[in-house]
């Protein structure tokens, strides 16, 4: 069998799911501040990767962009066990579209040779789903999307993945990248001794100049006009179980679905 | 003139709903219109294409297009993007319209929105933002074309009346091995019986409180009694393996717009809730009354939907042979 020597996880730090967003002057997300975490979707990859590595031997590096307070999520992939970290963070990022976003993970990615890539399927913020199979073309790789099981075979890896209508079967050499959907396995809570191990493992901080990769490769060609808020709905009746099954048999009659 | 495509993701069973939807929003923009189908099931999903709207569409039914991923459609559409510069191109927001349009920007450096809502101009998009509650319009710049990914039933598709038959153009399929190195081994298809989530009156939608597989066997019966009704879920329902993928309602996943939603044990994750907010009437079961779907919920029941759905699927019973 194939012996899976360094895995490389993609994870974001987003903004807190149960905060309130907020738009600054130029349109952009505010993110300084703001209370954010790692991206709870990208740990079902850490999880499959820690488990691979754990089975097997190898490492896991766990590389981020973002603001400077996305340490907050690399340390989480630390103390979960990744073996290191590489958090690209430049002011020049700032509101950087998806082909930027991937020129950047994929240049902090080639740094190193690496065996398997995996990423979520989409973040919990932007849901753009697009970012990791673009890394996957810009490194010259093959990809599977929407993983929900992987095993390391003789010759690459075997994937079960979900597709429209049912599942497949798919087969990829190594090096790949996958990206997992989320509740195909049970995230680990990070140890104490986890987090205390986490403070000490390597953890680097590149700039876009560090990378080597030229500001004009990833200007941002998305550039937001204007914003427009959606008046919210009037907010409906909240009534208990008693009352609520005939409620429900009222509302479904008046809409003469019954 | 510039102009539009569509990329229709095809099967067997013909083209991708999608793409009709995107093919009458193509026509408002251009005059100029093609659709790019690749695939077994693309010649004979050519004449439809070609009926809402697409007066060209290229075609290849070669299996190399189903049998490793999204990396040789990706290669057929720069060689001919490359040949016919259209300005922009539309994907409908799926996986395997995602997983093209992703390698397609990487190889063109176009820039590409997901996610989009409306597509105003060639060089437009819309979207929604933080659960629909902010519209967002996009000035899309860069390298033509510019390629973005249409959210589900965002346009009604339309036949164009009198449309000619198209002109349909072979698409080589003479891939470089070094994408087809994903190989699909497997396929297993699901098979959907009753009534299409998308046509349904009424979406009943199973969440994470519904606490396991089973529970899903009591929505069919609330199904089953109101009639027109369809069962899905949330990606929480599906990523916990409770039910399949095509259950989905969602981000990704599917959109719904019937004159009932009910959300059973559906928290309202932003995720879910773009799929379905487009429904004439919301409501929700749940126990929790911090809930967000409670929130923006036309009636919203607190307590236990063990419960209370059985006890509804009686009413109905009841009420129905009254």
């Amino acid at each position: 069998m194939l012996r899976i020597v360094h895995v490389v996880v993609f994870v974001k730090f987003v903004p807190e799911p149960q905060g309130t967003p907020t738009l600054g002057p130029d349109h952009l997300l505010v993110r300084e501040g703001a209370e954010g975490a790692l991206d709870p979707g990208d740990e079902y990859g850490l999880e499959l990767a820690l488990r691979l590595t754990e089975e097997q031997g190898g490492e896991v590096t766990a590389i981020s962009m973002g603001p400077e307070d996305a340490t907050a999520a690399v340390r989480r992939a630390l103390a979960m066990g990744a073996a290191g970290a590489l958090l690209v963070t430049d002011p020049v990022l700032r509101g950087a579209d998806a082909l930027g976003t991937a020129r950047v993970l994929a240049a902090a990615a080639g740094r190193r040779p690496f065996d398997l890539a995996i990423a979520g399927v989409e973040s919990t913020d932007g849901y753009t789903g697009t970012v990791p199979v673009t890394v996957a073309e810009l490194l010259h790789i093959p990809s599977v999307t929407a993983v929900r099981s992987l095993e390391v075979s003789d010759d690459g890896i075997r994937t079960e993945r979900q597709t429209e209508t049912g599942t497949e079967t798919v087969a990829a050499p190594l090096p790949s990248l996958v990206t997992v959907t989320a509740g195909a396995i049970e995230p680990r809570y990070p140890s104490l001794k986890g987090i205390m191990a986490a403070k000490s493992k390597p953890f680097e901080t590149l700039s876009l100049a560090d990378l080597g990769v030229d500001t004009a490769l990833v200007a941002p060609e998305q550039r937001v006009i204007e914003v427009t808020e959606i008046p919210p709905k009037t907010a409906g009746e909240i009534v208990g179980a008693d009352e609520g099954v005939a409620r429900i048999a009222d509302l479904l009659s008046e809409a003469k679905v019954i | 003139m510039a102009s539009v495509w569509v990329f229709a993701p095809v099967s067997a069973e013909g083209a991708h709903p999608s793409a009709f939807e995107l093919l009458t929003k193509a026509r408002s923009l251009s005059d100029d219109v093609a659709a790019v189908a690749l695939g077994p099931g693309a010649s004979g999903a050519s004449e439809s294409l070609g009926r809402f709207g697409a007066p060209r569409v290229f075609v290849s039914d070669d299996s190399v297009f189903a049998d490793h991923g999204a990396a040789p459609a990706a290669e057929a559409l720069t060689s001919l993007v490359a040949e016919h510069l259209p300005a922009l191109v539309l994907f409908p927001t799926t996986y395997e319209g995602r997983d093209v349009a992703g390698r397609l920007q990487a190889k063109l450096g176009s820039t590409l929105m997901s996610n989009a809502t409306d597509v105003p101009a060639l060089d437009r998009a819309r979207t929604e933002i933080f659960g629909g509650t902010k519209v967002v319009d996009v000035e899309l710049g860069g390298a033509e074309p510019r390629l973005v990914l249409v959210r589900p039933r965002s346009f009604a598709a339309e036949e164009l009346a009198g449309a000619p038959a198209p002109e349909v153009v072979q698409v080589p399929a003479d891939v470089p091995d070094e994408a087809k190195t994903v190989r699909v081994l497997e396929r297993n298809e699901g098979s959907e019986s009753g009534v299409k989530l998308e046509d349904a009156r009424v979406v009943i939608a199973g969440g994470r409180g519904l606490g396991g597989p089973d529970a899903f066997s009591m929505l069919d019966e609330l199904a089953a009694a109101i009639g027109d009704a369809a069962v899905g879920a949330s990606r929480a329902a599906v990523d916990a393996g409770w039910v399949p993928y095509r259950y989905q309602i969602g981000q990704t996943g599917r959109t719904v717009k019937p004159e009932v939603y009910l959300g059973v044990g559906v928290s309202g994750a932003l995720q879910h809730v773009v799929g379905m907010k487009g429904a004439k009437r919301i409501v929700a079961i749940n126990r929790d009354a911090e809930a967000p779907l409670l929130k923006m919920a036309d009636l919203g029941v607190t307590g236990d939907l063990f419960q209370i759905v059985p006890a509804l699927t009686e009413e109905i019973r009841r009420r129905r042979s009254g």
